[in-house]
């Protein structure tokens, strides 16, 4: 096991290696610089600001140059925020995308899977269509559409709940946003546990299981649960990482300090650092969960061998 | 002589029992899929309207009129109102509806035609180029999609051509993903084997067993590929990086639709209604060819 996973984490690093080296080259050659303004800047003084960032040296001495950062934890300054570093705007915005995420990911799996099992016992009853309803309309009611609608309902008209802001995360704050984030989830996470379970129940161990007499009950919580939730743990991998990253939509729409909005802002402004150190977090989470995901798999299908 | 004589008449039976052929039985249970077939009505219904709608309402799309603002549905001609500008919901709606179509369309036809060369390539070849070609798709996978976009946007300013191939270009990941690894299964199936064994050359099987076989998923995986599409534009629309005004999506409607909303919700609900009604239509019809073409997963 722990072989298996020193050698993941191996793999990884020339995986996250490529994927700078792309993100690095490709930001560069798209045209504008950081420095660009409505003021034109005098010559000797962009030449001064340029120096300053190391950015007169050549492209390859550059990309070089923030390899061995990178290697050392350092992600650079933002060339836009003055006197902050790309990591001082990670750890600012990062806690507020992080809690929006998992909390959504937390609720959608708690209730997905429910609602999934509640379906999948009672195939093709009235529960059943209702939950698949449900996770139809979930699927195809984008995030943009309920947002706007739940804000004008539930925090315009009716005053329940605050319209927009984060307020240091107060319960009240969240709610919204956490309940955008979590619909759709909700209707794909019950879907797949729905599919997974009706086939594990068709399973001959199951069949084995009622045979020697255990209860329903016990033999959908310790026997089938177990097996129908694998396919759900590939999919929660890269979700978990879209999430957490920061549905820009719902931050932007709830006005909340998290990462998403720098990502679109910075790659508008040509902050190469900060966009590079969000790609960096954002490929080096995916490459995280995938391993958790398949470290998870290990656990709860006795049948894979981690090799 | 007999041998002869049974070969002719086996023939005749085979010609009078016409063998149903796997995809005559997809045909019949996707008919059967009540679901499927209403979206499919609905669907042709919509993209009647986005064909032909835009050319019979009263008023163009991007027609700007000081004295009509915020008008609410049902007045002075307006079927669905107007906006701040005062240009008629129902013409940029029907427009709207026809480049989210459109977009969702294309650009599913680029990850196809990618996808399908990439996968089926390294599938087939395997190997060390195999590996190579699956690294690359992994590496983009790790890529942030809203990074891609931003990047192609700003290289090459933001324009309609543009969006259709930077979706397109995130899309063909999975769909390569899917055909290599449908491929690389049927390549080893006992049919397969069966085929060969019978004297059916290599371009043979892949025309006759490995495409036919592959066609499935990647049917399947096409029709939930466009809704999907359709709601990465709306997204970027969302963030002002989509279709630029006056020229409207359903996402960049929506978009505008959400700030005035407590001022004139019907921008809103409207192109709401639509978009949600088209995404459902894919999604059925998606799933019930998924449960058609492969019915193990009912």
């Amino acid at each position: 096991m722990l072989r298996y996973i020193g050698r993941r984490l191996l793999i990884a690093i020339p995986t996250l290696f490529l994927v700078i080296t792309a993100a690095f080259f490709m930001m560069r050659a798209a045209p504008g610089s950081p420095f660009d303004s409505d003021r034109k800047l005098l010559p000797e003084i962009e030449a001064n600001v340029l120096a300053k960032y190391g950015m007169n040296k050549p492209l390859s001495q550059q990309y070089v140059d923030y390899l061995a950062g990178v290697a050392k934890g350092d992600l650079g300054p933002s060339l836009k925020y003055r006197d902050k570093s790309v990591l001082d705007i990670l750890k600012e915005n990062y806690p507020v995308s992080l809690k929006l995420g998992l909390s959504a990911i937390a609720i959608a799996s708690l209730v997905g899977v429910s609602l999934g099992v509640m379906a999948a016992l009672r195939q093709n009853g009235t529960t059943d269509h209702a939950v698949m309803a449900v996770a139809i309309l979930g699927v195809c009611i984008p995030t943009f559409v309920t947002a706007p609608l739940l804000v004008l309902g539930i925090a315009s008209k009716l005053g329940w709940l605050p319209t927009a802001g984060w307020n240091d995360g107060a319960l009240a704050n969240l709610v919204l946003p956490v309940t955008v984030l979590a619909l759709p989830q909700i209707a794909i996470i019950s879907r797949l546990t729905r599919a997974g379970m009706i086939e594990v129940l068709r399973s001959n161990y199951i069949r084995t299981a009622r045979a020697k007499g255990l209860p329903e009950r016990l033999i959908v919580r310790k026997h089938a649960l177990r097996a129908a939730i694998l396919p759900l743990v590939s999919y929660l991998g890269p979700a978990c990482a879209g999430l957490i990253t920061g549905s820009l939509v719902v931050e932007k729409i709830f006005n909340l300090p998290g990462l998403g909005k720098f990502f679109v802002i910075s790659a508008l402004q040509r902050d190469y650092t900060v966009v590079m150190g969000m790609v960096i977090v954002y490929a080096a989470l995916i490459l995280f969960l995938n391993l958790v995901a398949d470290l998870l798999y290990a656990v709860l299908d006795p049948r894979v061998r981690l090799a | 002589m007999s041998l002869l004589a049974s070969d002719g008449s086996d023939r005749i039976e085979r010609a009078a029992v016409k063998g149903r052929s796997l995809w005559d039985d997809a045909a019949r249970r996707l008919m059967a899929n009540k679901a499927a077939v209403a979206s499919m009505i609905v669907l042709a219904g919509l993209v009647l309207l986005a064909a032909i709608g835009p050319y019979l309402t009263p008023f163009a799309y991007d027609r700007v009129d000081k004295d009509d603002v915020w008008l609410a549905p049902l007045t002075s001609g307006h079927l669905l109102g107007s906006d701040a500008l005062g240009r008629d919901l129902l013409a940029r709606l029907l427009t709207g509806l026809r480049v989210s179509l459109a977009i969702g369309m294309v650009a599913t036809f680029v990850s196809l035609v990618i996808g399908v060369a990439w996968g089926a390539t390294a599938g087939y070849v395997g190997g060390k180029v195999d590996e190579a070609m699956m690294r690359i798709v992994d590496v983009l996978y790790s890529l942030p999609f809203i990074f891609f976009v931003i990047l192609l946007m700003v290289t090459f300013g933001s324009n309609i051509v543009l969006i259709f191939v930077a979706i397109g270009a995130v899309e063909w990941l999975t769909m390569s993903r899917i055909v290599r690894g449908q491929t690389l299964t049927l390549k080893n199936k006992e049919f397969v084997e069966a085929a060969r064994a019978a004297g059916l050359g290599r371009a043979g099987v892949i025309a006759r067993h490995i495409v036919p076989n592959l066609l499935g998923p990647v049917v399947v995986y096409v029709t939930l590929t466009i809704p999907a599409v359709i709601l990465a534009e709306s997204f970027l629309s969302f963030l002002g990086l989509g279709v630029q005004p006056p020229m409207a999506s359903l996402g960049s409607l929506i978009a505008s639709g959400a700030s005035d909303m407590e001022l004139a919700p019907w921008l809103l609900i409207f192109p709401s209604v639509v978009m949600v009604l088209t995404l459902m239509c894919f999604n059925f019809i998606g799933d019930g060819l998924r449960d058609a073409i492969d019915p193990r997963d009912r």
